[in-house]
């Protein structure tokens, strides 16, 4: 029974009254004043916090160089920028995007949630949480200082190809310092939340009672540690290739330059489901609340994304299909890679099952988690279009590309986290936030980014290539309008920002339940609002 | 029925801009003018319609749920959490469309990788920025680069409107040519980065690696001038590479290839004699340097 935890509810209201009065008894156990409580942070939830507002703030370093390029494609010619910068502007846009803003996001939540979600106090290594989350902001220094040293900011694309990589300027090693930071800022995370799901769950609650989005990121956490080392290699070998006088990727040396695509996307492809299990995680605890009934087969979703885990250490090569690899090669990656949307097929049935016959309600959450299902389905499908090998001859490195993988990380992660941030900041806070903003901000972010994003599958299906600053003038009309929806995407953001604010700052009290009139499962709704600061003194009992 | 959708289709097309008409609203993938090219599209387009087949079942069932299931109107959840037979009906389904999709695909995959039995030859090399083209057999070989008033217009702040110059950024000085009709095999590789060789119309895209040589191939079934473009980020002016494709007919492809010959052979005539020249133009160089050398002095 998936949703068995629950039925405990009643007993932990009585221990959460235990909780108050304890925390009355020792007040030394509260956070500590000024700035010893955010640099010395050891609390779950104060670097939740931290995670997911240094996640928003890249947000927007990274969504204003997106705003450098859509404004540099409003038209054909070359009006704002050099095309060099230009490149470094996609560069750096990726870079920050995924390492910056949405892991470090999922990060965050699994802070504030998982000890919550399990029933334990805190995260099972404080301090390597300390550590794993002060690495972040210096090596997003280093890799935005780039931008001012000779030669300019890393600019052959955050894929870092050789040999095209190679020829950065002094941008090179700061990069792949940067990179080696976040990646150990990354295993550290991970190691901790596998330590805290393993140890630190409530008497009773046995793995699969687990809710899902403790689940999703307990198998995210395997991935990063499978995959964040075999990144740190690749580029430890472009390092060695610079520096040290090695030919691991160069053809002039006997190196072979494929061989780094190779490894690169043994990392790359867990990594793009490690920014999207999370989000499935969310979706599925946010879906059946505001149905108003169980999640639909929990035992199959945990398995599909034990799959989807699975199945993307074998697929790595669909990013690759142009550089010719043998044909029993491409066979293999196709069949395996079209074999992944079973799975993910599972997962949408299994959502649209949940609400059928529910009772369902449109709160800002639940607005966010069905934009999520209709949109990422679409980014499902262009990906399914591109496993064919044959067509991702056409479609590779075009506008197509770009639309799908815009399509899950957008309108998927980014739309899950925000989901997220909607359905948890009254739990986090205390506070509920002003709906009507909220459904604003949710309007207006899905109208534009479809507007931003669906023209780009025309621009790329009629030849368009990805990652050029000035283009043929028979693409000009669909990059115009792409380049509106972009501009109105950006600004709808503002909203957000404002909301998450206001809402810390004050408002109306949200009761310990805080989604009332639905149903919301699982031990963060039985603590108050804002839960205490050692969420779960006493472990509650999960029957 | 059909006078309904008239309706909205007389709808559309007075919303759609007036230039519209120009084709720029382009929407999807090329047919193109090979076999592979109308092979890859079709199989572009049964993909395609599967998958709005899909979408239709699956969002009308989403859009069913929330309109009929309302809390809004009052609706009472069920309590069902799981069921057996729909999951494996919605796991089977989907791996007998995957295999639908799959054999085509794997057919047309054998049909690329088929590079036998061609009739001409072409090295294609890939230089920042610009390509070069090796006919191996017929001994001709030139670079080919973005045009020039495709360039003068494409500098920031030129003040050109691209607008204004045919074919801005997918006209070159040197066309490759090839004749209709004949299986073209084309060796890629690159003297220095990574680029990527892509005619649209010929349905093919394939990298060009340095240290490596990859193979694809194409038929022309018509004549015309084709245009694409570098598909493999290669630096600033990875934009600025395009290629353009001029199919001949047979008789027009033999008179440009002896021309070309012709022109390959002068040019390499006063070369003959290398090296009785080069200790000439070497002493003429000393010469000047020191008349330099002087002057400055």
């Amino acid at each position: 029974m998936s949703t068995a935890h629950t039925h405990g509810a009643g007993d932990h209201q009585a221990q959460h009254a235990d909780t108050h009065h304890d925390h009355g008894d020792h007040d030394h156990h509260g956070p500590e004043k000024g700035w010893r409580r955010w640099v010395l942070a050891t609390n779950h939830k104060d670097i939740g916090t931290m995670y997911l507002l240094f996640s928003l703030l890249m947000f927007f370093v990274g969504g204003s160089m997106a705003m450098v390029i859509r404004a540099e494609l409003f038209k054909p010619g070359l009006q704002l920028v050099d095309p060099g910068f230009f490149n470094s502007m996609t560069t750096m846009h990726a870079l920050i995007m995924i390492f910056g803003a949405v892991m470090p996001a999922f990060v965050g939540l699994a802070n504030w949630m998982i000890p919550l979600q399990v029933g334990a106090p805190d995260m099972a290594l404080p301090r390597m949480n300390n550590f794993s989350f002060w690495i972040l902001p210096f090596a997003f220094t280093m890799l935005l200082s780039t931008l001012f040293v000779p030669g300019g900011a890393p600019a052959g694309g955050w894929t870092m190809y050789p040999p095209l990589v190679l020829q950065n300027g002094t941008s090179f090693p700061m990069m792949i310092f940067a990179i080696h930071l976040m990646g150990a800022s990354s295993i550290m995370g991970a190691i901790n939340v596998i330590v805290t799901i393993m140890n630190m769950r409530a008497p009773g609650m046995s793995l699969l009672k687990m809710p899902l989005f403790t689940w999703s990121w307990l198998i995210t956490a395997y991935l990063l540690i499978a995959v964040m080392p075999v990144l740190a290699g690749a580029v430890t070998m472009l390092l060695t290739d610079h520096y040290f006088g090695t030919s691991f990727f160069q053809a002039a040396g006997g190196g072979d330059p494929v061989m780094f695509q190779h490894i690169f996307w043994f990392f790359g492809h867990p990594e793009v489901y490690i920014m999207i299990l999370p989000a499935f995680g969310i979706v599925s605890e946010i879906i059946p609340t505001f149905s108003r009934k169980p999640l639909f087969g929990y035992d199959a979703m945990v398995y599909a994304t034990a799959s989807i885990a699975f199945l993307s250490f074998i697929v790595w090569a669909h990013h690759m299909f142009t550089v010719g690899m043998p044909l029993a090669g491409q066979m293999f990656f196709m069949l395996a890679t079209m074999l992944i949307s079973v799975p993910t097929g599972v997962k949408v049935f299994n959502w649209t099952a949940t609400m059928f016959k529910g009772s369902i309600s449109f709160e800002p959450p639940m607005l966010f988690a069905l934009s999520f299902l209709f949109l990422f389905s679409i980014g499902g499908f262009s990906g399914l279009m591109l496993a064919m090998v044959p067509a991702d001859f056409q479609y590779h490195d075009t506008y197509f590309v770009v639309a799908h993988f815009h399509y899950v990380l957008v309108p998927g992660a980014v739309f899950a986290i925000m989901a997220s941030v909607y359905y948890w900041l009254p739990k986090w806070t205390g506070h509920m936030y002003n709906m009507k903003v909220a459904t604003w901000h949710f309007w207006l972010s899905t109208v534009f980014v479809n507007v931003l994003f669906f023209p780009q599958h025309f621009l790329g299906l009629a030849g368009m290539p990805r990652r050029i600053p000035d283009y043929s003038t028979q693409f000009a009309d669909w990059n115009m309008v792409s380049s509106i929806g972009a501009f109105g995407f950006g600004l709808s953001q503002l909203l957000f920002v404002y909301i998450i604010f206001s809402t810390a700052r004050g408002g109306v009290k949200a009761s310990d339940k805080v989604w009332d009139t639905a149903a919301p499962h699982g031990l963060e709704w039985t603590l108050s609002s804002p839960p205490p600061y050692h969420s779960f003194d006493v472990a509650p009992e999960v029957k | 029925m059909s006078k309904c959708l008239k309706y909205v289709a007389a709808a559309i097309a007075a919303c759609l801009p007036a230039s519209a008409a120009l084709a720029a609203w382009e929407v999807n993938m090329t047919t193109g003018v090979t076999e592979l090219s109308r092979d890859i599209h079709g199989l572009h387009m049964l993909i395609f319609w599967i998958c709005v087949l899909i979408a239709i079942a699956v969002f009308g069932m989403i859009i069913y749920s929330l309109v009929k299931f309302r809390y809004s109107q009052g609706a009472v959840p069920a309590k069902f959490d799981h069921s057996t037979k729909a999951e494996i009906i919605w796991t089977i389904i989907p791996i007998a469309i995957l295999v639908g999709m799959a054999i085509p695909a794997a057919e047309t995959l054998i049909k690329i990788e088929d590079t036998r039995d061609s009739q001409l030859t072409i090295k294609v090399t890939g230089y920042q920025w610009k390509w070069h083209y090796d006919y191996l057999d017929q001994k001709v070989n030139f670079f080919s680069t973005l045009a020039r008033d495709s360039d003068q217009a494409r500098q920031l702040h030129s003040g050109i409107d691209p607008k204004t110059v045919p074919n801005y950024l997918l006209a070159v000085d040197h066309p490759l040519v090839v004749p209709v009709g004949k299986k073209v095999r084309v060796l890629l590789t690159a003297g220095d980065v990574i680029h990527a060789w892509w005619v649209p119309a010929f349905g093919m895209k394939k990298d060009a690696i340095p240290g490596f040589v990859n193979e694809l191939w194409f038929r022309a079934d018509e004549t015309g001038t084709f245009r694409g473009q570098c598909a493999e980020l290669c630096g600033r002016d990875h934009g600025f590479m395009p290629i353009v494709v001029e199919v001949k007919t047979q008789a027009e492809y033999d008179t440009w290839l002896k021309a070309q010959q012709e022109a390959t052979k002068q040019a390499s005539q006063p070369e003959a004699p290398a090296p009785a020249a080069a200790p000439a133009a070497t002493a003429k160089i000393d010469e000047v340097a020191t008349a330099i050398v002087a002057k400055a002095e």
